[in-house]
């Protein structure tokens, strides 16, 4: 292996992982604060979707990353209505989100199919991504790449340092107290859930925008169901899904790896990889079943129903 | 102010209220979405819903897509009747279709529908076999059984990918991705050459029945009842959960790949890249509608199969986008989920006065 190869391995591997990182911290804050939300494939979708649409009608990536965003949080927000106002199944509610949001995104994208976009560009770092290797590697991406790295650190902090983390924690692993001392459940449960969307909707526009700036339906290929299992693999730690995300986009694209050597495997049978890695992890973890249910939140999947 | 508030004892109407709430709530908002796309409401509506039954021939073609849903609307409902939430129809349709299609190909020069036992067979038995990973997957390594699933769905669209792609394609097929055209004995008996509709509606028609009947009347039916309804109530019974897993996606299993190879040895023909328009995502939407009870997933499956043609009616003369099948679908189980929450909570108006 030569070192050009090495370098656009790693260079892959980041831009994969990227959208992966970006839901999977958006569903890890929402399954703190208590709330499962398995419509993360339908949010995706529909983020996708409507930021290619007003990409190519506008032009706009800014406003088309933004619209992206929107989209995520309005379809987190009917899940949000269902499963914690009205204390619906959240398994249930979330099935029904990926039902949704594939057949809306379809019927929203369906003028667009075939249609190419230019993509955003790359932000070159000055200085640092003329260093040999490391500067193409690190420093030479679309500006999403270096938004996830900050959105990353700031879920980290918030969980780390700040009241707002307690506040999610408090609700996710004992609502009945986190009520007693006058944390609003309900209202931290919606605002995890948005946040969830907003960064699954921002996610689905580096699909469709950057990573394959063109719309297809169910173009985002289960990344969606993915970050779930990412989420558990992680043990609910922001770092370990920066982690996790980047060795999951790492077995995406091994294509690239075999390329050139004598391995030469049908590019359908690669496709599988990162399916066959997920259950792989999922069959690792049982092996550490009792350690992941420690760090699971305790209320994850339950309606919380105030008592009145 | 409305509130809910919580019943003394679960609605037996609202239970079957809900399906019709749901319904209806969906027609209200296609209306309204079509009235937005600028056609007129009620024709549109009437496309979408009623024009593909105007002939037999509309009718036939329902029949052509019951037959799947209902295959595999019946294994979920054991499925989700034991509190498995399998997801893996999809996958397990085209694992099906994948393995009776393969053995379809051995017999290429077929001449005797007897080759039919062993291609229905061969699909049935891939359908179990892809069931039965995530039976394994979860009895054995306790891996949920929802993304496990999923992740089967694609792994078994991908290998049907390679299939027609590499080893199974055609070779006198021009490199299109297909398989060759099946022998004339392997594909499934018509009711009349006019129409499409091939005797799968019987075996669909035959397994309602008997999963009615094994769910009502014997001891595997009652032990998965009781574990669906108190996990820890069927343990100290001593039923074991293991193997109702076993039992319950087993059967699913070969029941959706009873349905992909039926699909593939009926209206399709041969091995293609599409060969699903969504039948095992549908399904799930077909138990829940039906109530998981054999009549209502049989009116629920004469719906979704409905959804689809009228995609395609509204496509046809309205130029409109096929793709508000999918719409439609999620509409319904939203509206659905909503619905029936009145199950267990009723809406009551409590003036604001009234509060303490």
């Amino acid at each position: 292996m030569d070192i050009d190869l090495i370098t656009n391995v790693l260079y892959a591997t980041l831009k994969t992982g990227t959208p992966l990182i970006l839901i999977a911290l958006g569903e890890m804050v929402a399954e703190k604060s208590g709330v499962l939300n398995l419509g993360q494939e339908g949010m995706l979708l529909v983020g996708a979707a409507v930021g290619f649409i007003v990409a190519s009608l506008t032009g706009n990536y800014f406003l088309a990353a933004f619209c992206a965003i929107f989209a995520g949080m309005m379809m987190s927000l009917v899940f949000g209505f269902l499963s914690i106002t009205l204390a619906a199944n959240q398994v249930a509610t979330g099935l029904a989100l990926t039902i949704f949001g594939a057949g809306l995104s379809a019927f929203l994208g369906n003028n667009y199919i075939g249609i190419g976009l230019e993509g955003i560009g790359i932000w070159e770092i000055p200085l640092l991504s003329d260093i040999p290797v490391i500067g193409k590697v690190l420093f030479q991406h679309d500006p999403l790449v270096y938004l996830t790295i900050i959105l990353f650190a700031v879920v980290y902090w918030v969980f780390r340092s700040t009241r707002l983390g307690l506040k999610i924690r408090a609700v996710g692993e004992n609502p009945e107290a986190a009520n007693a001392i006058g944390i609003h459940v309900h209202q931290i449960r919606y605002m995890a859930v948005l946040f969830g969307g907003a960064m699954t909707g921002l996610a689905g526009a580096y699909l469709s925008l950057v990573y394959t700036p063109m719309w297809s339906d169910g173009m985002s290929a289960g990344r969606g169901w993915i970050a779930l299992a990412l989420v558990v693999f992680a043990s609910w730690k922001a770092e370990r899904i920066l982690l996790g995300a980047y060795l999951f986009g790492f077995a995406s694209i091994m294509h690239l790896v075999l390329q050139g050597t004598k391995f030469e495997v049908a590019p359908n049978i690669m496709a599988m990889l990162p399916y066959v890695a997920t259950i792989i992890v999922l069959v690792w973890l049982s092996s550490d079943a009792i350690k992941t249910k420690m760090s699971a939140p305790k209320s994850i999947g339950q309606p919380y129903r105030p008592m009145s | 102010m409305l509130k809910l508030e919580k019943r003394q004892s679960d609605s037996r109407l609202m239970g079957y209220m809900s399906p019709v709430i749901a319904i209806v709530m969906t027609l209200i908002c296609g209306a309204l979405l079509f009235a937005f796309l600028g056609h007129n409401p009620g024709e549109a509506l009437y496309t979408f819903f009623i024009t593909p039954l105007e002939d037999t021939y509309g009718w036939t073609e329902l029949g052509v897509k019951v037959a799947p849903l209902l295959l595999c609307a019946m294994g979920l409902t054991l499925c989700y009747r034991a509190q498995i939430w399998n997801i893996g129809a999809e996958g397990q349709f085209i694992m099906g279709a994948l393995g009776g299609g393969y053995a379809a190909l051995q017999f290429l020069d077929a001449e005797s529908s007897w080759v039919l036992v062993p291609v229905l067979l061969a699909g049935a038995a891939s359908g179990l076999a892809w069931g039965g990973i995530a039976a394994l997957l979860k009895t054995r390594f306790n891996a949920n059984e929802i993304l496990t699933t999923i992740m089967l769905n694609y792994i078994a669209l991908n290998l049907l990918l390679w299939a027609v792609h590499g080893p199974l394609k055609d070779p006198g097929g021009f490199n299109f991705p297909e398989s060759a055209m099946f022998a004339d004995a392997a594909i499934l008996p018509l009711f009349s050459d006019s129409y499409r509709l091939n005797i799968s509606i019987l075996f669909a028609l035959f397994f309602m029945v008997a999963i009615w009947t094994l769910m009502a009347r014997s001891w595997v039916g009652y032990q998965i009842h009781v574990m669906g309804e108190d996990a820890k109530a069927a343990k100290y019974a001593g039923f074991s959960s293991k193997t109702l897993t076993w039992v319950v996606l087993l059967a699913c299993g070969a029941l959706a790949g009873l349905a992909g190879v039926s699909e593939v040895s009926g209206p399709i023909g041969q091995l293609v890249p599409q060969l699903s328009p969504g039948y095992g995502y549908a399904a799930i939407i077909v138990v829940f509608l039906g109530r998981m009870h054999p009549l209502g997933i049989l009116l629920a499956s004469m719906l979704l199969a409905l959804t689809f043609m009228g995609g395609e009616m509204v496509q046809i003369q309205l130029s409109l986008p096929k793709s508000l099948t999918g719409l439609f679908q999620g509409m319904l189980l939203f509206f659905l989920l909503a619905a029936d929450l009145l199950i267990s909570y009723r809406i009551v108006f409590q003036p604001r006065t009234a509060r303490a």
